[in-house]
């Protein structure tokens, strides 16, 4: 029952989670309803996280969409790695597809000594939970937010960055990932007086692109 | 239509897609260590942009303000491994403070 218990209780931490990102797009003069349609339909809390980001500090549109849809490139190796263990037909993928995120993908490969039957419970049972509190609690952080009025007397406009750099922590563990972090973040702040807002970061994507083609 | 409902509908269908077509391709499509590298570097790069933008950027300039300071608390908390929501109410509480102290 282990796999259930696990399964649980990252589903009630990350999805607990969720309130930030609601506050967040709040203070990014995001409404209620684009908020929980972002964790519903979006589902992915860094490329969710980057949408806001990008348009709170005055990007376009392109941007953001860009710079999310590059930060979910990696729910398409999840999803890879998922199907000859999910081995789903057409229509379950469709859903499927959905929940493929760190967290389902996470649970499902700890439980590799197990088996494919343990790790497809993983999948279904923490992609699910995910899903559920993720954006039960974006709902109520976003309700939240737009009860307590001004975002940086609450410290709102400093939860984004620091989500970020949750999410970015555990990332860096090896010279390599601190080198281009360390040039990310020279790069994308050398260009913030030049250019408009959001371009900085796509060009960080852009220098990983490169430093990993060349390697 | 306003630029919030073109970034939340574009950015929700693209991530879709993505999802949708890593779970419907042939493994070999994607299997290349190039790709894998790359997949690796993206997130480190961009996270670490947002970060760094989020904090210091204001609209077009460069300040330290309270988020900075909320940022370095968020830091603290890190090596000190708290977990996530620790981390970010950490931050939030801490340039909540600076900033109505200013």
């Amino acid at each position: 029952m282990s796999v259930k218990r696990d399964s649980l209780s990252v589903s009630l931490t990350v999805g607990a989670y969720g309130s930030a990102f609601g506050a967040a797009a709040i203070a990014a003069h995001f409404t209620v309803l684009q908020a929980c349609l972002l964790s519903l339909l979006l589902f992915s809390g860094a490329s969710q996280f980057a949408v806001i980001g990008v348009i709170g500090a005055g990007g376009a549109a392109l941007n953001a969409i860009a710079t999310s849809t590059l930060l979910g490139t990696r729910n398409a190796l999840y999803g890879l790695r998922m199907a000859p263990v999910l081995k789903m037909s057409r229509l379950k993928r469709l859903v499927g597809a959905q929940i493929t995120i760190d967290e389902s993908t996470g649970v499902a490969l700890s439980q590799s000594e197990n088996g494919l039957e343990e790790m497809r419970k993983g999948f279904w049972y923490t992609g699910i939970g995910v899903y559920v509190f993720w954006n039960l609690f974006t709902l109520l952080g976003a309700l939240g937010a737009k009860a307590i009025g001004n975002p940086s007397a609450w410290g709102l406009d400093a939860a984004v960055p620091a989500a970020f750099l949750g999410l970015l922590w555990p990332r860096l563990v090896d010279r390599k990932s601190r080198l281009l972090a360390l040039l990310a973040i020279a790069l994308s702040l050398l260009l913030v007086p030049f250019v408009s807002a959001g371009i900085p970061i796509i060009s960080a994507a852009l220098l990983a692109i490169l430093i990993g083609w060349r390697e | 239509m306003n630029k919030y409902w073109i970034a939340v509908s574009g950015a929700s269908a693209f991530a879709y897609a993505v999802k949708l077509f890593g779970a419907s391709v042939p493994e070999s499509w994607l299997a290349h260590p190039r790709i894998t590298r790359i997949n690796i570097f993206i997130p480190v790069a961009l996270l670490t942009a947002l970060v760094a933008v989020n904090t210091l950027a204001d609209k077009t300039k460069l300040v330290i303000d309270h988020r900075s300071a909320g940022i370095a608390a968020a830091i603290t908390l890190l090596i000190a491994k708290a977990p996530f929501p620790v981390v970010v109410l950490g931050a939030a509480i801490t340039s909540a403070i600076i900033y109505r102290i200013n």
